[in-house]
């Protein structure tokens, strides 16, 4: 388990430092690195002074080497519109973001799975098949779209609920958080819906094609001739099997999740890493939009270890399987 | 062996019907059997002729398509066809249980068998978990795999194929049932292990006195272990009686044909026969005798109805116009 | 990290494209039979003539609108934000009601749905082609060839295709050019990946070992005899990825880096009447939606049909 860790992390490294030069080479390769990383608004000094810095006048591998060192300590470049630190920035904005997908991820799973699992179980019942028209439908409307219905609906003509921005928020352990006030909810109810219904789409048909697949099983037969009832049978015997794939997808998905908050946060005006993405292309300001880059690809890495150790922890069999190897 | 007056488990004229796009299937067409306390019955037959929907259909557990349109199933002269959900389900795995064929495929590979086997302990009895994994201990250690204790922890894909009925078995010994249904529990196996998990079979149920119904298509399993044989072709029993006899002197051409296909060390050099044909499909079986267009005896009158049961003999029933040993007329 | 895309994700599950055999004969021509199990499915027949009567309106869309939406000297700014219903000076009445620049929503939408599918019929059959071709080489040669391609395609694949055509555009700038370029590179991978996967399948069957084997170019192997039997989950995935273009394309718009606010698509439409919305004034935003939404529930409608027909473990 331990090699397999190490190995797993060494991997991840790897891909991080990939995709460091990919980004070195999109915005420093890709027209001129003066322009892009040094604010037009600075003077001649200031800008002789970046430009010894960043290294900008010596040869490009030794500026690779520079960014690289540069990104490992932490210094993605400064935000030119706000004059911090760009990672600052980020890590700012991030934990609004985290909180958004999360839930949006929960409310997925939750309603995902028991509306795929009552689709699979009856399959050719009324309520089976409208369920899979509507996760047609779930995967049809674009995500911002649905966010402006929403709004429309509930914020303007009902008036029931806030058209956006984050509401009340409490520190919990150094992290703002909104989940605890009823003003914070309010406010994240309807951009975490319009993040999870795509989702929510995704899982109902992973949980039906699970389930469909789990109930032919003999195993299944065999724990209704122990005499089960059939609430243990679906909830334990068939749910337990058919979590292991939408886990493993869903797990994955988190990261699309934060990529897809983009559009949600613009549309509510959340005030998370998405948001900040638009407006720094917006504003041009690239070392943002740089930090933000690097920042989710070490997101995305994070969340494939942790699906995989936890797929690991669903599925008996895997753990054998890398024991023995 | 001692046999009571009631029989534990009596089938009488099971209908199981399978409602297809293609047509309605007749799995089960008018079955019936039983079997004493302490009794091995075997139930023979190739694949597709209704034997495992036999099974099932016994337990209630055939799905749709499929439904039990007409018969009754007497467990312990309770009409099991008429009880609802609610009390098959307290029959089945307490009074009534059943072993699957394939043993790969009966215990769900993410639970622990200790939790496969407390909640079928649980669903019948109220005991703590405590004691329910106690009796599950035991269970296992009748069924002779070592170490129980520790095994009890582990996961299905942990054990081998043999180990895996053995445990399959433990869980339907669980709760002492009075009827087991073995749906070919030894096919999946080596040739050594089916031996061995034969004569553990045999001797579990002996000992508890647990009526046992053995679904196979293999006639050397059946000699050696049954009482009586039920010969299963195209949904219907078309021969049975009690084992010797059935299988020493067989009335009906196709258990004749079954019995002439088995290899044997005595008849070495001599070509197997062999029954010619296919198993018909139940979608579209032959008028009159299911049989007919693959028997050797066939007359036009098979044609012309299906036989009606007689009984040759006591203790025996046979359905043919042209039996073997019969002049033909 | 998969991409969030409907034609992957339960395509990821049902597409076994190895096992690809037609049903048991009923009918001459396995193409007529197709169409004939298609037929059976009610949505998705609904589903196909709504896409083509959208695709005959957005065609012909200059003879059949009141109004060039794009020439300004047509829009008149006094009719701004009219309500659905409202009469017109130029002509008979604003159905759909119009925009701040006094733009007749209708002919906006007609002309919208115009640059939506053009964006996501172009780029899907160049990214059909491009990804096909490599993952025919890949499949073909193997070795670090194929490594390398599929390594590539296995980096792409790991980010979420919003955020790669995001970037690539920030990098680009506006333009429905543009925009068709990055989709083309964000979709690419899929069919690479799906080809490769039923071309390795096939690759090893004895028709491709005969073809070479009558001396048969390389070429003529791969686009004659391996690519054929290859189109079926090609067919499924080219189908959802459409609508899933034109929803990328819609997004991309709203977000402010798609078209240009000269051409205005269906996202930009949606974008342009959201600070409007807050004050009721809700047509602007929502009918365009609704446009995008039907034709995107029309394509799924019908790919989803195909997936079942082209699955064959969903035969029963």
């Amino acid at each position: 388990m331990l090699v397999y860790l190490i190995r797993r992390l060494g991997q991840s490294a790897l891909v991080l430092v990939v995709m460091a030069v990919l980004v070195f080479i999109g915005i420093y390769a890709i027209g001129n690195p003066v322009d892009v990383l040094i604010s037009p608004e600075a003077d001649l000094a200031e800008q002789q002074a970046t430009i010894a810095r960043l290294g900008l006048d010596r040869p490009l591998w030794e500026q690779l080497w520079l960014f690289l060192v540069n990104a490992v300590q932490g210094d993605l470049g400064r935000s030119f519109v706000h004059g911090v630190p760009a990672l600052r920035l980020i890590l700012e904005r991030l934990p609004a973001t985290l909180e958004l997908a999360l839930v949006a991820l929960v409310v997925a799973l939750s309603v995902g799975v028991f509306l795929g699992l009552w689709a699979g179980l009856k399959p050719d019942a009324l309520l089976g098949r409208s369920i899979m028209t509507g996760s047609i439908l779930g995967f049809s409307l674009p995500n911002f779209w649905l966010g402006l219905m929403l709004i429309l609906v509930f914020a303007v003509l009902l008036q029931w609920l806030p058209a956006g921005g984050r509401g009340e928020t409490v520190d919990l352990l150094g992290i703002r958080t909104s989940l605890f006030t009823l003003d914070g909810l309010s406010h994240l109810l309807l951009p975490a819906i319009t993040l999870a219904l795509y989702k929510t789409s995704l899982v109902i048909r992973l949980a039906r094609a699970g389930t469909r697949e789990v109930v032919l099983q003999d195993y299944v037969k065999f724990a209704r001739a122990k005499g089960l009832s059939p609430s243990r049978v679906i909830y334990v015997h068939v749910l337990k099997n058919i979590m292991i794939p939408v886990v493993t997808v869903v797990g994955l998905e988190l990261g699309s999740m934060i990529a897809f908050a983009v559009v949600t946060e613009t549309v509510f005006a959340w005030p998370g890493i998405g948001k900040l993405l638009i407006d720094s292309i917006v504003n041009l300001d690239r070392p943002v939009v740089v930090a933000y880059l690097m920042m989710t690809v070490f997101i995305f890495i994070l969340i494939n270890l942790a699906v995989d150790l936890l797929y690991s922890l669903l599925d008996p069999r895997v753990r054998l399987s890398e024991a023995g190897a | 062996m001692a046999r009571t007056a009631e029989p534990l488990l009596r089938v009488e004229q099971l209908e199981t019907q399978f409602f297809t796009r293609a047509g309605v299937a007749r799995a089960v067409d008018g079955v019936s059997f039983e079997v004493a306390r302490g009794e091995v019955l075997g139930l023979v037959g190739e694949s597709g002729s209704g034997k495992s929907v036999t099974g099932f259909s016994i337990l209630g557990l055939v799905d749709p398509p499929g439904r039990i349109v007409g018969g009754r199933v007497l467990l312990e002269g309770e009409n099991l066809v008429d009880a609802g959900e609610r009390r098959l389900r307290a029959l089945r795995g307490n009074r009534i249980a059943m072993i699957f064929q394939d043993p790969m495929m009966t215990l769900n590979p993410v639970l622990r068998i200790d939790t496969q086997m407390i909640e079928a302990v649980r669903a019948h009895h109220g005991v703590d978990r405590a004691e329910a994994r106690r009796r599950a201990r035991d269970a296992l250690g009748r069924v002779g795999i070592p170490a129980p204790e520790e095994r009890l922890s582990a996961y299905p894909h942990q054990f081998s194929g043999g180990m895996r009925q053995r445990v399959a078995i433990a869980i339907a010994l669980l709760n002492e049932p009075a009827v087991i249904i073995a749906d070919e529990p030894t096919t999946a196996l080596d040739v050594t292990i089916q031996a061995q998990i034969l004569y553990e079979m045999q001797k579990l149920c002996g000992e508890s006195g647990t009526a046992l119904v053995w679904i196979t298509h293999d006639l050397a399993v059946v000699s050696g272990l049954a009482d009586r044989v039920c010969v299963m072709y195209a949904g219907r029993i078309v021969e049975s009686g009690p084992v010797d006899a059935v299988l020493d002197r067989p009335r009906h051409p196709y258990t004749a044909g079954l019995i002439g296909s088995v290899p044997s060390r005595n008849r070495r050099g001599v070509p197997l026969a062999q029954i010619p044909g296919m198993t018909p499909s139940l979608l579209a079986l032959p008028g009159g005798c299911a049989f007919r267009t693959r028997c050797p005896n066939a007359e036009a009158d098979c044609a012309a109805e299906p036989p009606a049961e007689r009984r040759p003999e006591a203790g025996r029933t046979l359905r043919c116009h042209h039996p073997v040993g019969e002049a033909v007329s | 990290m998969s991409e969030p895309d409907p034609g992957l994700s339960s395509g990821a599950v049902v597409a076994e494209p190895e096992t690809l055999h037609a049903p048991p004969p009923r009918l001459s021509s396995p193409l007529a039979r197709l169409a004939l199990d298609f037929c059976a499915s009610r949505p998705a027949v609904a589903g196909l003539a709504v896409i083509l009567v959208v695709a005959v309106a957005a065609i012909f869309a200059p003879l059949i609108v009141p109004q060039n939406p794009y020439d300004l000297a047509q829009l008149d700014i006094m009719d701004g934000t009219l309500p659905p219903g409202s009469p017109s000076y130029a002509f008979g009445t604003y159905w759909l009601g119009t925009d701040v620049q006094g733009r007749d929503m209708l002919s906006a939408i007609v002309y919208g749905l115009r640059i939506s599918l053009l964006v996501g019929s172009v780029s899907v059959a160049f990214a059909l082609v491009i990804g096909s071709a490599v993952g025919l080489v890949a499949a073909f040669f193997g070795g670090g060839l194929d490594s390398l391609l599929m390594r590539i395609v296995d980096i792409q694949l790991s980010f979420p295709a919003i955020l790669v055509a995001l970037i690539l555009l920030a990098i680009f700038g506006n333009g429905v050019d543009k925009v068709i370029i990055a989709l083309v590179i964000v979709q690419w991978a899929y069919y690479a990946r799906a080809v490769r996967g039923s071309a390795l399948v096939e690759r090893r069957k004895e028709y491709i070992d005969a073809a070479v084997c009558l001396g048969l170019g390389t070429r003529r192997v791969l686009f004659g005899h391996l690519l054929p039997n290859c189109l079926p989950p090609l067919i499924v995935i080219a189908t959802v990825q459409v609508a899933h273009a034109v929803a990328l394309e819609a997004t991309l718009s709203f977000l402010g880096v798609g078209v240009p606010i000269t051409e205005p698509s269906l996202g930009l439409l949606i974008a342009n009447g959201f600070e409007y919305m807050m004050s009721g004034r809700y047509w602007i935003s929502f009918f365009p939606g609704v446009a995008l939404v039907v034709v995107i529930v029309a394509i799924n409608l019908v790919g989803d049909r195909l997936r079942d027909l082209l699955n064959p473990r969903l035969q029963r």
